[in-house]
């Protein structure tokens, strides 16, 4: 085997992407993409695909590209995934297929597996053929309850094979975390997010907005009408670190502060949402959306930004891509450093921080963060935002007692069919798992999916 | 899309909305509030429910035009559409396990505390109502309060209508007449609420409190709304609105409040300005 160096997408300098909200990159061009492609050399044993959650047929859809043939390309993936230009950006593929890959080590690097999947996708959104659903329609109603990652792919694969199904939304928007969590210049709303929802639509999928299950109609009322249901409630309150000021003006929960910006458009003139826009931000936490959130601020005018984290550079969560993007747009990384009170009068002054060393090994393998005697400084910052991982959200469990839970408060499910406690009640995705990615969702909401659609077989058969 | 299906002007700066939203009356109780959007590029502003009618599936809502997006919504005629409403977001407030509760709204707070009476008044519970307003123009719902309360109270700051004074004052002179009170629900500005928890403090009297914080999502996902009870963080939305008002940390709700006072400021007169008045 030859050893040929990895393709890279071309990205847009730092210091020009924190003017705007566009995508850091526009994705391979044509040549690129074949050039990729014919690296790929096919194995056998196809390790990517066992690394890959929804298991996509990763060396066939590449065998498509080498023959030029991508719509061939994007019906393999779709096969497995219904949201490939989705995933080819946020998936941690260095983590899953790239990891996996036979070229990894010393032939140059891992296939671009991520890049090649997001061209395909791409493709698909601008030039592909809608897909068709089943013609044969089953008399079997699905309500999914949340138009998140786990949702649409449910409710995606209950369409095509004939079910008749509704999705319920709380917002004014479908997407979940696509929508209100997941920052433009990661995820383009418009080019990517609403047309992939506006395709689902086009196969039958049928969007209620503005529905609270629980609270505008009951799971009860819902379970009357419906012959099952998919919850894809995705996660809920923001946790916060319990230091003194956390109430003060200017702390912002991640979510509340991606929310403002990402879903009701705060930093477009003309949007009735206010946000602030602190001169020095602190983000505390280091994984994924503390980036979304640190990039964002950047965005919004922060001359500094801070990822505050108690632990070192290798113990950050985030994906790599997304460290490295969020140094390169100027973000500043205070590791081993922990925040011990947010000070100020009305709004937030500073933040009172100490260094940390780490210490033996914890429980988790990971080394313990000890406080480092006489380290304590104050951080100067006119802003902070908590992003250190959500609760579940109780707001269903608290009105359909019927669902069980564990002691986390996530839902329980059979981990082979996604059945909660409750017969014909499906759920998967961070209501299930907490806080995970976009890509199990999708798994989950797929393998629910599956079982759904054998009832509904296996009923209308009777 | 939401049709106003019936407008009333109460007073200058208070309009009540009858809003079409079968779903939404259908599982309405009193205590519970909706999140609303005017218009597409509309933020989400809560109101209380202030009534339902499940037969006619609405929802009625009393608006005082503060900001921007109220001041949108005060343009809207009898017949026209608001972008998104959603609810009924929150718990609802029962107070039927008392005997002898006090309602005491000032403001728009008597929006929240009406549909108490009218449950208690349904009910066949007896209740007694306390309302409060800077003066006769701004006092709303007078006579639905007539209707459901067996004793009702109003005070003016200025004293044009009722009684002059506040709505604390009228709290006071009865507690110490020794009126049988198990259960205030006092509703109004934080100011007010927290005034009213002083005094029923000293008394011992039991107090419930609605807050109207502000918020995003309303369902749990964003912690915006979130304030402090007896030494503990919680959620307007999820685990409110009402709360133990012996509990509340008022003082920092209050600063809470005024966070995004400036910002709504610019965008009112901005609003105002793109309509033509000044």
């Amino acid at each position: 085997m030859v050893k040929t160096e990895r393709n890279h997408q071309v990205i847009r300098p730092g210091d020009v992407r924190i003017k705007d909200f566009a995508e850091v990159s526009n994705g391979f061009t044509y040549e690129l993409m074949k050039s990729e492609a014919e690296r790929c050399i096919n194995c056998k044993t196809a390790p990517c695909t066992k690394g890959c959650p929804v298991g996509v047929k990763i060396p066939q859809f590449i065998t498509c590209l080498q023959n030029d043939d991508i719509e061939g390309a994007v019906r393999v993936i779709k096969i497995d995934n219904n949201l490939p230009s989705i995933c080819g950006r946020v998936c941690p593929q260095e983590k899953q297929c790239e990891e996996l890959c036979v070229r990894k080590l010393k032939l140059g690097g891992s296939v671009a597996i991520g890049a090649l999947e997001r061209y395909v996708g791409d493709y698909a959104l601008t030039n592909g053929k809608v897909a068709t659903s089943s013609t044969t329609k089953l008399n079997y109603k699905v309500a999914v309850v949340g138009s998140g990652p786990a949702g649409l792919t449910c409710a995606a694969d209950c369409t095509m094979a004939g079910l008749d199904v509704t999705i319920y939304e709380a917002f004014h928007k479908a997407g979940g975390v696509l929508t209100y969590g997941i920052p433009e210049f990661r995820l383009p709303k418009d080019f990517i997010v609403k047309k992939e929802i506006a395709k689902l639509e086009e196969i039958g999928v049928k969007i209620v907005y503005n529905t609270v299950i629980g609270k505008t109609i009951k799971m009860e009322q819902l379970l009357e009408r419906f012959d099952a249901v998919f919850i894809g409630t995705g996660a809920g309150l923001p946790v916060f670190m319990n230091i003194a000021g956390e109430n003060l003006n200017g702390v912002y929960s991640a979510n509340e502060f991606l929310t403002r910006v990402n879903l009701m458009k705060a930093y477009v003139v003309g949007s009735d949402t206010p946000v602030y826009c602190g001169k020095s931000v602190a983000v505390c936490g280091a994984g994924n959306v503390a980036m979304d959130a640190a990039r964002t601020a950047k965005r919004l005018g922060a001359e500094h930004v801070f990822i505050v984290y108690r632990r070192g550079r290798d113990e950050m969560p985030a994906r790599a891509e997304e460290i490295e993007h969020a140094i390169e747009e100027g973000i500043e990384l205070r590791l081993l450093t922990n925040p011990t009170e947010i000070l100020g009068e009305t709004r937030v002054t500073g933040m009172k921080c100490v260094e940390m060393e780490l210490g033996a090994p914890d429980a988790s393998g990971r080394c313990r963060p000890v406080v480092k005697e006489g380290s304590e400084f104050i951080l100067d910052v006119d802003q902070v935002i908590m992003s250190i991982g959500t609760r579940p959200n109780p707001l269903l469990v608290n009105e359909y007692s019927a669902l069980e839970i564990n002691k986390w408060g996530t839902l329980v499910v059979n981990e082979e069919t996604q059945e909660t406690s409750v017969d014909n009640v499906f759920a998967g995705g961070d209501a299930v798992t907490g806080a995970a990615t976009v890509i199990l969702a999708m798994g989950a909401g797929k393998q629910a999916g599956e079982t759904i659609i054998a009832r509904a077989i296996a009923k209308c058969s009777k | 899309m939401n049709k106003i299906i019936k407008k009333r002007i109460l007073s200058e700066n208070v309009n009540e909305y009858v809003i079409s939203a079968p779903d939404v009356a259908n599982n309405a109780n009193a205590g519970q509030f909706i999140i609303l959007r005017v218009d597409e590029d509309g933020e989400r502003i809560p109101f209380t429910i202030a009534d339902y009618d499940r037969a006619a599936g609405t929802i009625t809502i009393l608006v005082q035009t503060i900001g921007a997006s109220t001041y949108k919504l005060s343009l809207l005629k009898e017949g026209e559409c608001i972008s998104d409403f959603v609810g009924p977001l929150g718990n609802p407030t029962d107070l039927s396990k008392f005997k002898h509760v006090m309602l005491v709204g000032g403001g728009i707070g008597s929006a929240v505390i009406y549909p108490q009476a009218k449950d208690r008044h349904l009910k066949g519970l007896k209740c007694d109502v306390i309302v409060g307003a800077r003066n006769y123009d701004l006092l709303t719902y007078e006579n639905e309060f007539r209707a459901n309360a067996d004793n009702l109270y109003v005070m003016t700051d200025d004293g044009s209508y009722g009684e002059k004074g506040f709505v604390t004052n009228k709290l006071e002179e009865l507690i110490k007449a020794g009126h049988p009170i198990d259960c205030v629900f006092a509703v109004g500005p934080v100011f007010m609420m927290k005034a009213v928890c002083d005094l029923t403090r000293q008394y011992g009297v039991h107090t419930i409190v609605s807050m109207n914080s502000t918020m995003v999502d309303g369902t749990g996902m964003c912690g915006c709304c979130r304030l402090t009870v007896g030494g503990e963080t919680k959620y307007a939305c999820v685990d409110g609105p009402e709360f133990d008002g012996h509990k509340v940390d008022f003082m920092e709700s209050i600063n809470r409040g005024k966070f995004y006072r400036e910002l709504e400021c610019e965008c009112y007169n901005k609003e105002q300005e793109k309509n033509g008045k000044n």
